[in-house]
């Protein structure tokens, strides 16, 4: 915990955080009035449009949790596709051949430039015109190949960033013993890095179940998001309330893997047989980023970061 | 080879994409920096209130917080943000949508950077008897601005290639237009090629010319 801005209250700045606090209690009234009042000005807090959610199951049974389960299908199948490919980009990225890593350069920043709504689109245009994917999943295909586009080449750079993070010493010792450069790549650095990434590829995790959301908006996927307007439709317009509970389960499940992925990355901190270096899952944010690399900065030691 | 383009206002989405990005950008900056300051004020209300904040915008995805702002807000609660026309009343909409989602980022952004001001500073400042509100604005955000600007940048970028989800209420920018294209013109290819295209030209640049900057004016410690 870093030693915070202010002192251990006195009388007088006991006296200023309570006027302080006074006021935004106040502020925070009046904007929870107005809230409310608007509200039920439209009458939107009836217990009947938000009953259907806690009585009946219909609800969740039809609507909500086939909703998730396409939501999470997605996002499984994007991570289960993107990682493989991730991985080999990442890896042709630090080839020892300039036109392996120039090639797989253009390719993972080209990836990273442009908003993944654009290569969803695009992928969903192309199923249609080039293949016979019928129409009900195609919409699930299109989704899972934008995300797999634009998370392979974000997973490529943290894939990069988890070997290099790795101490020198493990490379130049498995040259040394004799391996061959894939050898060194397949026994020594890649099983090692894995470790380092795994909270910066869980964080990758929430960006891909946010990014579902896209579908159902756009491309008539039917994740949760999509679910709104039939719920809605069918229990007196109750869109907030609907807006509500599909917001609650979205926050919920990606507070889970958040909190997992800062868990891993405490759990990788401490632990003493663990040599190298973790990636941040903060880090995940820069590399949304096309042109930027992780830097030392983003890399903290067992012990912490380093160089602060 | 491009007379597809022809009948398109290509320019004028693509306007309206940076239109969205520059007003987001500046809202969510001075919306990010009050969230920013609320977590570390010494009123444990305000820390309660920013952290809450974050944690709850961080984690909903933009599209569902941008439709919410057309079918909640607008349809259901009758804001119109003080514009009577509906594709004004849209872009307003969606511009609010990206401050409310991108402030939660630029203040863990801020707040990161806040963290590397050295304690010293902050003790000195508080030695010769400067308030928060001064040791805030005089010493540390000063600081803290210089050290974020490359997080920032992130942020900036992760905006501008986000603006096309405002194309799920009406927007009228560049995600939107594509899809018309898409299903009114026959080259699939060369029409994603040239969005992509433009996309590209917006966002590497920026990224490399703030990550010049950033390097430049980071306080070297």
């Amino acid at each position: 915990m870093k030693p915070s801005l202010y002192d251990a209250p006195g009388p007088r700045a006991r006296r200023h955080n309570l006027l302080w606090s006074v006021l935004f209690v106040v502020a925070l009234a009046v904007l929870v009035w107005w809230v409310v009042a608007s509200l039920s000005d439209k009458n939107q807090l009836e217990w009947a449009k938000w009953r259907p959610f806690f009585t009946d199951p219909r609800v969740w049974t039809t609507y909500l949790l086939p909703g998730l389960r396409n939501t999470l299908l997605a996002a499984a199948l994007a991570m289960v596709i993107a990682l493989p490919l991730g991985a080999l980009f990442g890896i042709a990225r630090l080839s020892d051949h300039r036109w392996v890593r120039g090639a797989a350069g253009t390719v993972v920043e080209f990836f990273r430039a442009i908003p993944v709504l654009i290569l969803m689109l695009f992928a969903n245009a192309a199923y249609a015109e080039f293949t016979d994917i019928s129409t009900d999943v195609r919409p699930l295909y299109a989704v899972v190949t934008g995300l797999v586009l634009y998370n392979g080449s974000v997973l490529a750079e943290i894939v990069r960033a988890g070997i290099l993070a790795l101490p020198r010493g493990q490379g130049d010792a498995a040259l040394a013993i004799g391996m061959r450069k894939n050898q060194v790549m397949r026994y020594v650095l890649l099983p090692q890095s894995v470790t380092a990434m795994m909270p910066a590829i869980v964080s990758q995790l929430v960006v891909i179940v946010k990014d579902t959301a896209l579908g159902g908006a756009l491309l008539g996927f039917s994740e949760l998001l999509a679910s709104v307007r039939p719920m809605s439709a069918n229990y007196g317009a109750n869109t907030i309330a609907s807006f509500t509970v599909v917001a609650v389960l979205f926050i919920l499940l990606n507070l889970t893997l958040t909190s997992f992925a800062g868990w891993l990355e405490a759990r990788l901190r401490r632990a003493k047989r663990f040599s190298g270096a973790v990636v941040r899952p903060e880090a995940v944010e820069e590399l949304a980023r096309p042109g930027e690399h992780v830097g030392p900065e983003d890399l903290g030691g067992p012990e912490g970061p380093r160089g602060r | 080879m491009f007379d597809f383009l022809e009948g398109y206002d290509l320019l004028g989405a693509f306007w309206v994409t940076v239109q969205l990005t520059v007003y987001s950008a500046i809202g969510s900056l001075v919306w990010g920096t009050a969230l920013a300051a609320m977590r570390v004020s010494p009123v444990p209300l305000m820390r309660g209130f920013g952290t809450c904040y974050v944690n709850v915008f961080r984690n909903i995805p933009l599209t569902v917080i941008i439709v919410f702002t057309s079918l909640g807000l607008f349809q259901t609660l009758g804001v119109t943000l003080g514009a009577d026309q509906f594709t004004s009343i849209n872009f307003r909409l969606a511009v609010l949508g990206l401050i409310v989602y991108h402030a939660a980022f630029v203040c863990e952004a801020l707040r990161s950077g806040i963290n590397t001001v050295p304690v010293g500073q902050v003790e000195a400042a508080r030695a010769i008897g400067l308030r928060f509100s001064q040791v805030l604005r005089l010493i540390v955000l000063p600081q803290a601005f210089r050290s974020v600007v490359g997080p920032l940048a992130n942020v900036l970028i992760a905006l501008t290639k986000n603006t096309t989800v405002a194309a799920a209420i009406g927007v009228a920018e560049a995600a939107l237009l594509m899809r018309e294209m898409i299903e009114n013109e026959a080259q699939l290819i060369l029409i994603s090629a040239v969005f992509a295209f433009g996309f590209v030209c917006l966002t590497l640049p920026a990224g490399l010319f703030l990550g010049w900057v950033s390097r430049k004016v980071s306080v070297k410690r």
